[in-house]
């Protein structure tokens, strides 16, 4: 459905994206994903027809989105970063001015209105102007204007970005309900918003595609490593605890904070595929130890994020 | 095309209705020029509106025109809602001329409030019709070459202050040009005095309507609408 290809954009000397090529097929929701400033806004930028690349090209639907700019505008919903509003404009008015800048019919327009007040939990605010409206709600708002022509595809930029908890947990669940019906980009420095929503991950790094696949596949990468956070009761030689764990095979050890005199903490790391705990288990045993804790952690997608991104 | 750019009239005159910066400015236009007008109206003893529509009014409209532009591209800069606008399905076609529509609405207001002074010189005496008609019609197209202007310089920037200023700068230019003719050769000054917008105005001011001084302000619009877009296109340029 959207197809990029040897996409660059350069601002003078600066490459802000470098030859990224990707495909996007209908119904996927793709979480675009990459540090500040890795290339994701500007991106969007180029898909919606907001400027145009230094060079490559994007297609929708197999039209070039510079060449074929109004009917891509058309097909498209999208929330820029900035959250663009009139601040002077009630939700009502704002939402008409964009109703009519889409072309939408005027008999469907009032129902479409209150389908979006709903939809987006808008009531309380209607008739109010949008300068008094806080953050959340200037998000919804912003996500109202977005979908309401109903758009094949639906690119948000950082939805989330300056919402508290709450806000955060309702703008995902109707982000998720969005996905059901749309080809939908989501942009998030955020990777909980990632895991929780997108069947499918870009992660971008400055300005180059650094990793795709959906988050089970990408926490399972080559990067793949499992951690045991152990505790464990010494008394008489706790030296030895750290020496004899180091003796495992393909295990790496690291100190951590015990939680109580006499206690020994130790990260030990190994690779995915080296499931350690049964032999410290017996170690541990063996050596007359006492096991207080023992917790398994696979990596993340945080951790993949953070190993792909990491300044080399 | 037509339903894009009234959308952005409608916006933009409720935007300038709805908060004080309208009457402030029309009030403000009004009494100064009226005032000026008034000091020695009575002295002259002649009923004419000579000095307020030729006089007056153009020069007030040198800041009052950057005034009602300099908002009008530049703050959707400074916000981010000109991201919103130029990717909807709109042309930038059509977000200028429904902005400069707006604006011209304004000072059409502006002009018909100072209808009132044609009755007043009317009891007076007899003024001449013809001369009076005229002298509005250069007035209207005076400050419509104003506002394309203004929205140009509007929309080079993200600077409302900045906006105003080139705004004014350009105008003064285009108002003061003829007055330099006595330091050029002939054909120079000729073409100088061309360009100017006075030596059209004072055309149309003694009644005379010539099809080459509505072709002058038409082409001045027409270029300075193509500017904005153009500058409203810039984000485009590789």
């Amino acid at each position: 459905m959207i197809r990029v290809q040897d996409l660059t954009k350069t601002y003078g000397e600066q490459r802000a994206i470098d030859a990224i090529s990707f495909e996007i097929e209908a119904g996927e929701i793709l979480g675009f994903l990459g540090p500040n400033g890795a290339g994701k806004t500007t991106t969007m930028k180029i898909i919606t027809c907001f400027m145009p690349a230094t060079s490559g090209k994007v297609e929708i639907d197999g039209l070039d989105v510079f060449d074929h700019s109004l009917e891509i505008r058309r097909k498209i919903g999208y929330l820029p970063e900035t959250t663009p509003l009139y601040p002077e404009m009630n939700v009502t008015e704002y939402l008409g001015f964009i109703q009519v800048l889409r072309k939408m019919p005027q008999s469907r327009r009032r129902s479409r209105l209150q389908e979006m007040v709903e939809l987006c939990g808008l009531g309380e605010v209607m008739h109010k102007d949008i300068g008094e409206l806080s953050k959340g709600y200037r998000q919804r708002v912003g996500l109202a204007q977005a979908i309401i022509h109903d758009p094949e595809i639906l690119i948000l930029d950082e939805p989330t970005i300056g919402l508290d908890p709450n806000q955060v947990v309702e703008i995902r669940q109707l982000i998720s309900t969005l996905g059901e019906r749309k080809t939908l980009i989501l942009c998030t420095h955020i990777l909980s918003e990632v895991e929780a929503a997108c069947n499918r991950v870009l992660i971008i790094n400055r300005g180059k595609i650094v990793a795709d696949g959906t988050p089970q596949t990408l926490r399972a990468g080559l990067h793949g490593k499992q951690r045991l956070l152990v505790q464990i009761r010494a008394a008489a030689d706790p030296a030895a605890v750290t020496r004899k764990l180091g003796d495992l095979p393909g295990a790496e050890i690291a100190a951590r904070p015990a939680m109580e005199a006499g206690v020994v903490g130790a990260e030990i790391t190994s690779n995915k595929d080296q499931d350690l705990r049964e032999q410290v288990f017996r170690l541990v045993a063996d050596a007359g130890w006492v096991l207080l804790e023992m917790r398994r952690e696979i990596q993340s997608l945080e951790d993949v994020f953070r190993d792909l991104t990491r300044a080399a | 095309m037509l339903t894009n750019t009234w959308a952005f009239t409608r916006r933009e005159l409720k935007v300038y209705f709805n908060s004080p910066i309208a009457y402030i400015i029309i009030v403000l236009a009004l009494v100064i020029s009226g005032w000026l007008f008034f000091l020695d109206f009575f002295l002259a003893g002649q009923t004419t509106l000579r000095p307020l529509l030729t006089g007056w009014l153009p020069m007030v409209f040198l800041v009052f025109v950057p005034a009602i532009t300099m908002r009008l591209i530049a703050e959707e800069k400074k916000s981010g809602t000109v991201e919103l606008l130029v990717t909807l399905p709109v042309t930038d076609w059509e977000i200028v001329l429904g902005k400069y529509l707006a604006s011209l609405a304004l000072l059409g207001v502006t002009i018909v409030l100072t209808f009132s002074y044609i009755i007043t010189v009317s009891l007076l005496g007899d003024p001449d019709g013809g001369a009076i008609f005229g002298q509005y019609a250069g007035l209207f197209l005076l400050g419509a070459t104003y506002l394309a202007i203004g929205l140009f310089a509007s929309g080079i920037t993200a600077n409302q202050i900045v906006a105003f200023l080139v705004a004014i700068v350009i105008i003064a230019a285009f108002f003061l040009v003829d007055k330099f003719t006595p330091f050029f050769p002939g054909p120079l000054a000729s073409v100088l005095e061309f360009l100017g917008v006075n030596y059209h105005f004072e055309n149309m001011a003694r009644g005379v309507i010539d099809s080459r001084d509505l072709l002058y302000y038409l082409s001045m619009i027409f270029l300075f609408l193509f500017l904005a877009v153009r500058a409203l296109e810039s984000r485009k340029w590789k």
